[in-house]
């Protein structure tokens, strides 16, 4: 089989990109709730919202610390798989990543070590501001971030001379007009995130009996939170689409399986796109309700897959199942959030055993939506690099090889399996250790004494075997 | 914009950004190339203890080399990460498993072994690599057109695993220097017997590299031998400082032999720069054809004005606060 330079590279960036973002996608949520906490104890003094705090901190600094290591390596990939379109694009995409990067530090350098280390050492006012500023510096990040992918979808302020983009408008290039929608989608994504691994976590711990008053607490808070952002997801969602139909026709029409152009658009629950014929195979459809969602009236016009040449078409079939995936887990998300109120109004969120199971069950599904959400939107850009503007055939590295690319693809899995591998078992046992009781926490005291790293802030030993080295 | 020359100011702050990555960085990754020959399981300790808390600050200024030179010199970034891509992919692996390595080899005990060789091979990884990219760089990148048009292993000829092997050599003797002043008892001791031994090394990698460099490049041929003579200032200063750290190691000075350690480098880095300028993708392109659009360069520089500072200061303070001895069977508090 001849190895393809450019899928290899494709899916060596989706690999890298996907596990790095979903470290993000849980901090930035997460910092916030953090900063939540801290506001709450500096309030009202009620020592549960120290315990609370004091156990998410330390979940933090494990998925900071994973964020960290893995973001090292993005760095580095525009230049090394993408040469060419690194080389066009660095008068905006440089200034933007370096901001990302420098600001990134200002936010680790200056307050994460404050807020890791300095629970009791600092006045719990300037704990409470740390928290604060680290939540708010996980939000810069992403803005830089977000406007920089926004551009690739979106581009605007600039101009292609000699196959060199020159910017023309910061702000226009900045505030391109997609940015606004993916921002907030992201960002409230982050949020729905953090929520539901709280609530999760918080429903396991109350399956265990321990420290219910503290847990009650946590999820009490997170199923407001998630009875507020579900559905507004659904309509920042919405807004995303339709300013999606009207940048990027064509993977509209892909998440939607709408091969002509035509009005009265029904809702695809099921089908199998084939790309080749250019049709589905084993529709079925709610009628109509396509046009409405995408154009707010009832036999609205939406354009086809067909309006784009068949090279220019993204590969229908991942587009469409990522989009029912990513909508699929958001409606689940919409029903869990009204069951818990609907739990509430007896007064049974707390005790009700099948509900509490089916909390813990839905951690993993944020990850999962957010992941397919991101496919939809990668992958519904293709063949476009930037849009309409360059392909991700041009922006390759011209000297790259395909076994070259099968190389590095490997490595990175393999890197980056033992580290998640490491870093999965390490965060189970801070949460199985955690919400204990002082005296029946496996801390050693060693770990009180490490410097300062994220991960060490989490007090926890990695297994507990004996030391064959020394012993 | 006709004021000053912004890309000349770029080229300050990507060779200062370098430096500081070469020096800070190359000291703790130092540590794990020294390692294996650690004397035991104690001075081991020490020497990941010595590092924890600073090190992933140093390593900060690898990233923001390489997302500064996106933004200041593109075509660095486009045709050294592809020239080098083998070697790039091994440098990050090697520094993942270290950073990992940090975390995890004092929370383990059964796989404690395990992650003292994660630190010492991804160091060592890193560092080889490193030095092979500053061999490639006095050899030159084939570029047609803005592009790397070589091969996959063309950075890796007998000189650059030179190259490598010297940096490697060069990271330990900091290291060992670093160990001296951070360290005491029997872990010093250990670190005064082999700086010696590393310097010698040091000094005979850096000599081999000196007499083949004319030879890889005859461009630096023309400049050692041409006019311009100032340029022997750079390897006199160097051989000045290496015998400091020899008579200082003697004397058993505990700051000394780091500093002229340091002294070393530096010489050498301008030395190099010397002997290239203004030439950044040899062997054709000059800062200049390397640059971003003023517009950029401008844009970028404005935030970097605010935050360099704030890095420097923040850096200067954390080694301020982990500053003193690093003793067997405690960390810092």
């Amino acid at each position: 089989m001849e190895l393809d330079p450019l899928v290899l590279s494709r899916l060596q960036f989706a690999f890298v990109v996907s596990f790095h973002a979903i470290f993000p996608v849980f901090t930035i949520g997460l910092a916030s709730y953090i900063a939540l906490l801290h506001g709450l104890f500096f309030k009202t003094k009620n020592p549960a919202w120290d315990r609370l705090s004091l156990f998410w901190t330390k979940v933090f600094a494990v998925v900071f610390g994973m964020g960290v290591v893995s973001g090292i390596v993005m760095s580095f990939q525009f230049g090394t798989n993408w040469s060419n379109f690194s080389q066009a694009s660095s008068n905006f995409l440089g200034p933007m990543l370096s901001y990302e990067v420098v600001t990134a530090f200002f936010l680790e350098a200056a307050f994460l070590g404050v807020l890791l280390f300095g629970r009791g050492k600092v006045p719990q006012g300037v704990h409470l501001f740390a928290a604060i500023m680290v939540a708010v510096g996980t939000f810069i990040s992403s803005f830089w971030i977000l406007s920089a992918n926004s551009w690739l979808h979106t581009p605007a302020g600039v101009e292609l001379v000699d196959f060199r983009f020159h910017v023309t408008s910061w702000s226009e290039a900045i505030f391109n007009p997609s940015f606004p929608y993916r921002f907030m989608h992201m960002a409230v994504a982050s949020f729905l995130t953090g929520g539901f691994v709280v609530a999760g976590v918080s429903a396991w711990f109350l399956l265990r009996d321990r420290d219910p008053d503290a847990n009650r607490r946590a999820l009490s808070m997170c199923l407001w939170l998630l009875l507020f952002l579900a559905p507004t997801q659904a309509v920042i969602g919405d807004f995303h689409g339709i300013n999606t139909l009207e940048h990027q026709p064509t993977k509209v029409a892909a998440m939607e399986g709408h091969w002509e152009t035509s009005g009265n658009v029904p809702l695809l629950l099921f089908a199998i796109p084939d790309q080749e014929a250019q049709t589905n195979h084993f529709e079925l459809a709610i009628p109509n309700l396509a046009s409405i969602i995408l154009t707010h009236s009832i036999d609205g016009e939406v354009p086809g897959i067909s309006e784009a040449a068949p090279e220019e078409q993204p590969p229908v079939l991942i587009v469409f199942w990522g989009f029912r995936v990513m909508v699929g887990i958001g409606l689940l998300m919409i029903a869990v959030a009204l069951t818990g109120l609907v739990l509430r109004r007896k007064g049974r969120i707390y005790d009700k055993r099948l509900f509490l199971k089916g909390l813990t069950a839905m951690i993993p599904m944020p990850f999962v939506a957010v992941l397919a959400g991101w496919i939809v939107t990668e992958s519904g850009r293709s063949p476009w690099l930037v849009y309409g503007m360059m392909t991700h055939a041009e922006g390759l590295t011209p000297s790259l090889t395909g076994p070259m690319a099968l190389f590095t693809l490997i490595g990175y899995a393999l890197v980056y399996g033992v580290v998640f591998y490491a870093g999965i078992y390490y965060l189970t046992r801070v949460v199985r250790n955690g919400m204990l009781p002082e005296e029946e926490r496996d801390t050693t005291d060693e770990n009180f004494k490490r410097p300062m790293r994220p991960m060490s802030a989490a007090h926890t030993p990695f297994d507990d075997d004996v030391d064959p080295v020394r012993s | 914009m006709e004021m000053f020359d912004l890309t000349l100011v770029w080229a300050f702050i990507i060779g200062f950004g370098i430096m500081m990555y070469v020096l800070m960085d190359g000291f703790d990754l130092g540590l794990g190339i020294l390692y294996p020959f650690a004397p035991d399981e104690d001075a081991r300790d020490v020497m990941m203890n010595s590092v924890a808390p600073i090190w992933d600050g140093n390593e900060t200024w690898l990233v923001l080399g390489g997302a500064g030179l996106l933004g200041a010199f593109p075509l660095v970034y486009s045709v050294f990460l592809p020239a080098l891509y083998i070697g790039v992919f091994l440098m990050l692996a090697g520094l993942i498993f270290r950073g990992v390595a940090f975390e995890f080899r004092f929370k383990s005990r059964r796989n404690r072994r395990w992650w003292n060789r994660a630190f010492c091979w991804g160091s060592a990884v890193a560092a080889f690599a490193q030095g092979a990219v500053v061999g490639a760089y006095i050899q030159g990148f084939p570029v047609e057109n803005f592009a790397y048009v070589g091969g996959a292993f063309d950075w890796l000829t007998p000189f650059s695993v030179l190259t490598g092997l010297g940096l490697m050599a060069g990271y330990a003797l900091l290291g060992a220097t670093w160990l001296i002043l951070k360290s005491e008892g029997h872990v010093q001791d250990w670190a005064y017997k082999i700086t010696p031994l590393l310097l010698a090394l040091v000094l005979f990698v850096f000599a081999v590299i000196s007499l083949w460099t004319p030879f890889v490049n005859p461009r630096v041929w023309e400049r050692w031998f041409g006019n311009i003579q100032l340029i022997w200032v750079f390897p006199f200063a160097a051989l000045a400082c290496a015998f400091v750290v020899f008579r200082s190691v003697q004397k058993r000075r505990e700051g000394v032999p780091f500093l002229a350690t340091i002294g070393i480098y530096v010489f050498t880095y301008l030395g190099l720069i010397v002997s290239k300028w203004p030439v950044i993708v040899p062997p054709d392109y000059t800062l200049w054809d390397a640059a971003s659009s003023p517009e950029s360069q401008l844009f970028l520089l404005v935030g970097m004005v605010f935050v360099i500072p704030i890095i420097l200061t923040y850096t200067a303070w954390t080694y301020w606060v982990f500053r003193g001895k690093v003793r067997v069977g405690e960390g810092y508090h």
